[in-house]
């Protein structure tokens, strides 16, 4: 799984920050978020498709999949 | 199961058939949408659409690639008029009906209207383009309702140079929704940006010439906005014996009958958080509404118990906020001040935190509240 991101796309809602905190974080400043791995182990997939699923800008995207 | 229907295919509506197929649902899975468009996405259309940032291109939730993973039975430009809850089937306006085990009702909400024509709405992505179209420096346009989705309008056309007048029946705009305060502050940051903004103002109609106040008064306008809140899209279930009270309602498990599930705008539902049924039109619900509605309907049994989140973009201004403000007695700002455009403010029902909102603040710092929110529950 890999990791994609829109940036300008990111409202800063933080939803992928709380439900994958190991692949997510948002930029202190201004909420954007910033991926911390882009490549997450097993382990996190769940997670990480679920916040893609969850983000309110779709500017989450899982290629590989 | 063998076959789900959804019907309403915007977010939704797609969130409940990717979840569906993401817990392992194999059968059909019929989406029913009566926009000609795929899934799009509507928050950027008052936004990045309307100052025209973006193309409509931008607006796709998911790729074509990313649809046809899903499967679907897509049937887009058809309209779900009808539905037999005891025969399990949708009636559909193209003369056929499609049978289901499992329902997913997701047919939002459209804009409320007012007496009158000629006026511009604000729901699809044709509207905002047929908006746009009309705004140039020096139009005078006249917006009817200063709730976020008139002031967001109001803050693009300022960005584009037209006159804007903003007519609000309530005192203060917001006011039930962020409380007075707030709601006193975003006035000011439309006022300060040149906004013509008028309250306590009831309007009688809309006429070629502009929007006639109930005195008699005209307001001259080259183009007419109304923003006056909206109306579930229940009408099509209104014979099938499900409860139908401003949206179609369903339990802390988003079940409005056999089989049958609502998410996003149309759903009412039981927030156990809260203690108390609501109806939300925010973009971060419909996602994790269809979510909630497709395991439910799979029979994994979890009350749907989210604390809302929604945000609003206002000249260089972001707002993001927790929890159901509408339910507050009391508000405290207990970070930074409204005079500095920079604020976190608290919403208390008795003692209880039951919701935050940040203007101009980092948005990390309204997340503890988030908690706060929940553990208060
Ligand atoms: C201009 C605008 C700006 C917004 N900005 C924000 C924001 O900044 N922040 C925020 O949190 N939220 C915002 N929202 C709200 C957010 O977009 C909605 O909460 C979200 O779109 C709800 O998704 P939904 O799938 O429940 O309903 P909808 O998006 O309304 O989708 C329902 C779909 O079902 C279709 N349909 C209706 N009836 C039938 C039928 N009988 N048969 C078949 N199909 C049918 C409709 O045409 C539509 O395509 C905004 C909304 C608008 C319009
Ligand atoms: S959920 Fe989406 S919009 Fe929100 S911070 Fe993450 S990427 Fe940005």
């Amino acid at each position: 799984m890999r990791v994609e991101f829109d940036e300008p796309k990111c409202v800063a809602a933080g939803q992928c920050a709380m439900i994958a905190p190991a692949v997510f974080d948002q930029r202190d400043e201004d909420g954007v978020a910033i991926v911390l791995d882009a490549t997450p182990p097993e382990e996190e997939h769940d997670a990480v498709r679920e916040a893609a699923a969850v983000c309110p800008a779709a500017a989450i995207r899982l290629a590989g999949e | 199961m063998n076959r789900i229907v959804v019907a309403g295919a915007s977010a939704a509506g797609l969130t409940a058939c990717e979840t569906l197929r993401r817990e392992g649902f194999e059968g059909t899975l019929t989406l029913i949408g009566d926009e000609l468009s795929l899934p799009y996405d509507r928050p950027p259309l008052s936004k990045q659409i309307l100052s025209s940032q973006w193309e409509p291109e931008r607006l796709m939730l998911r790729t074509e690639a990313q649809l046809a993973a899903l499967d679907l039975d897509f049937r887009l430009g058809v309209r779900a008029t009808g539905l037999d809850v005891a025969a399990r089937t949708v009636r559909l306006d193209d003369g056929t009906a499609v049978s289901y085990d499992g329902l997913i009702v997701a047919t939002g909400v459209r804009p409320r209207a007012l007496a009158g024509s000629g006026a511009h709405f604000l729901r699809t992505v044709g509207d905002a383009l047929e908006l746009r179209k009309c705004l140039r420096p020096g139009t005078r346009l006249t917006i009817v309702g200063a709730g976020f989705l008139g002031a967001e309008s109001a803050a693009v056309a300022r960005g584009i140079g037209c006159e804007v007048v903003l007519l609000e029946p309530a005192p203060v705009p917001l006011a039930h929704a962020v409380g007075v305060e707030v709601g006193r502050f975003l006035s000011e940051i439309h006022r300060s940006a040149g906004v013509d903004l008028r309250t306590g103002v009831a309007v009688s109609e809309v006429v070629d010439e502009g929007v006639v106040l109930a005195g008699g008064e005209l307001v001259a306008s080259d183009e007419v906005l109304v923003a006056v809140g909206s109306v579930p899209n229940t009408e099509w279930l209104a014979d099938s014996g499900l409860e139908i009270g401003d949206g179609l309602v369903g339990d802390a498990f988003c079940r409005a009958g056999p089989d049958i599930y609502a998410a996003g705008d149309v759903a009412r539902w039981h927030n156990p958080v809260f203690g108390e049924s609501m109806r939300i039109e925010h973009r971060t619900n419909a996602a994790e509404q269809g979510m909630a509605a497709a395991r439910n309907l799979l029979g994994a049994g979890k009350p749907f118990a989210p604390v809302p989140y929604f945000w609003s973009d206002q000249y260089d201004l972001k707002i993001h906020a927790y929890g159901y403000l509408r339910g507050h007695e009391e508000v405290e700002i207990v970070d930074g001040a409204l005079a500095e455009r920079r604020f976190l403010a608290v919403y208390r029902r008795g003692s209880r935190v039951v919701g935050a909102l940040a203007a101009g603040m980092p948005p990390k710092a309204i997340r503890p509240w988030r908690q706060a929110i929940l553990a208060a529950s």
